[in-house]
């Protein structure tokens, strides 16, 4: 497995090498953090010259910020292969320390992103896939006959307890995104990516993250994700790069995680002040190297790719 | 009221689930990178023994079930409940026909048993998986039969029927596999 892993990291550092991708290294800790609701940061705290108080400082959940600012300054094509670290996230296909693999090309959008992604996964897998594109709303058409940008919050219970996810009358979600969470983990997920590389685009707007939105309607976040055998290998976004917008979107993150009780952390102004000064239209993509080492290696456990599980670290 | 959070979640937990208490089998974590986190578990509900699935937003609190399992002696059936002896307090319980299900046919006097107990009451009875009972009632078998072919029904001294070799006799002490219901050999007085 070992071996497998440091291979797995030639090839794909040989892919950008040819493609003209600069390896790039950001810091792990940050004075800010994410704002995402369903992201928990782990937090240190910093002791020492300039800091005789002690000062918060968070591990990065994906490089993602600071790859932002250095695109700002013109860095151009970049990809950073990076340790991250997710709070409360342990299990088959998740381990709260894990190695992303991330990268911004200026002027792809993510449809051309989504055929950057698929090249390079076909060539460090045994033997290339098939790729087929799907819209989120033609997933939810096809394996639930519902339209997930219209569906009413009872509408989308009532599919729930009609394809069997048992319990659903006591489960109490807050947010129709939740419940769309819930379906498609579920009940869809399990039908992506079989022999083939399966991408799926366009979300809900509500789930647009850091995507850009086309307008509706219904409108969209140009936001995709790959799937291979059932399980989420990557996230990627045609990047929004609005300052006043990204704001307004950390500032309603904020609001929410008052409202949920989840930890207040405090939003990145170093990226805001970068798409001040200006963001190319870039597309940008985060994957997963445990993931796709499981896919590679036919692992049924997350663990089976770490050297040492958190259990054992 | 004890409860359980999902991030407690294992193999072996006892939760209540609609008013019922049930045994964790398997429990997954599901998030999508962007998305609500839930617990997919697999549950056994331990009055019936049904497997179901269930999910949980994680991070949710669940009831805890006030379930034990203790070994205890069985004494005897009194016709409707079947009582039985903490070996160290001398502590009784009485268990109904639903507890005992099909543990009924292995059951011997003085045998220990794994008794599984909520808020007190058995409501599952487990015998050994190896059991030693006496053959009640059989047909006599041809003398010089080894335990090749064939075999033949025995009733043994609690009722069950097992199928063995033609040359056991009324009388003898057999062990018998209790999960399999099949003779696995002479047992030696």
């Amino acid at each position: 497995m070992l071996h497998h892993r440091a291979q797995l990291l030639t090839k794909i550092r040989a892919y950008f090498e040819q493609t003209n991708a600069l390896e790039v290294e950001t810091p792990a800790c940050s004075s800010y953090a994410t704002t995402d609701l369903a992201i928990e940061s782990f937090q240190l705290s910093y002791t020492g010259p300039g800091f005789p108080a002690s000062h918060p400082l968070y591990l990065h959940t994906s490089p993602e910020f600071p790859m932002k600012r250095l695109l700002a300054a013109g860095s151009g094509a970049i990809y950073q292969i990076c340790k991250v670290f997710r709070n409360g996230e342990s299990g088959r296909q998740h381990n709260p320390e894990f190695t992303l693999l991330e990268w911004y090309r200026p002027h792809y959008d993510h449809h051309q992103l989504m055929a950057d992604v698929a090249t390079l996964v076909n060539s460090v897998l045994p033997a290339p896939r098939e790729v087929e594109y799907l819209s989120y709303g033609e997933v939810f058409k096809r394996h639930l006959d519902i339209d997930p940008h219209q569906a009413t919050r009872h509408q989308l219970q009532q599919c729930a307890k009609q394809h069997n996810i048992a319990d659903t009358g006591r489960l109490e979600l807050s947010s129709n995104d939740a419940w769309l969470d819930l379906l498609l983990t579920h009940c869809i997920e399990p039908h992506l990516g079989i022999k083939r590389l399966s991408f799926l685009y366009d979300y809900p707007a509500t789930q647009a993250s850091l995507a850009k939105i086309r307008p509706g309607p219904p409108p969209l976040a140009e936001r995709f994700e790959l799937y291979m055998e059932g399980m989420e290998l990557a996230n990627g976004f045609n990047e929004l790069t609005n300052a006043n917008q990204q704001q307004q979107r950390f500032n309603q993150d904020i609001e929410r995680r008052d409202l949920h009780n989840q930890a207040r952390v405090p939003m990145d102004k170093n990226l805001l002040a970068a798409l001040n000064s200006g963001l190319p239209n870039c597309a940008g993509v985060a994957l997963g190297i445990d993931r796709l080492l499981m896919q590679i290696t036919h692992a049924t456990h997350i663990n089976q790719t770490l050297a040492f599980p958190i259990n054992r670290a | 009221m004890a409860s359980y959070s999902t991030n407690e979640f294992k193999g072996g937990l006892k939760i209540m689930l609609d008013g019922d208490p049930c045994s964790i089998i398997e429990n997954e974590f599901v998030k999508p990178g962007k998305g609500q986190a839930f617990n997919r578990v697999k549950i056994r509900n331990l009055k019936n023994g049904r497997v179901i699935e269930r999910t949980f937003k994680s991070g949710e609190s669940v009831e805890a079930a006030d379930v034990i399992e203790s070994n205890y002696q069985y004494l005897y059936n009194d016709g409707e409940f079947w009582h039985f002896m903490d070996p160290e307090s001398y502590e009784q319980v009485t268990a109904d026909a639903a507890a005992v299900g099909e543990s009924t046919k292995w059951l011997k006097d003085q045998d220990i048993c794994t008794v599984t107990l909520w808020n007190g009451t058995p409501i599952i009875v487990e015998v050994p998986n190896f059991v030693i009972l006496t053959v009640a009632d059989t047909d006599p078998g041809l003398k010089g039969d080894t335990s090749g072919g064939g075999g033949k029904p025995a009733t043994l001294e609690t009722g069950a029927v097992v199928r063995v070799p033609l040359f056991v006799q009324i009388g003898e002490a057999l062990k018998v596999d209790t999960r399999t219901g099949e003779y696995v050999s002479r047992a030696g007085k």
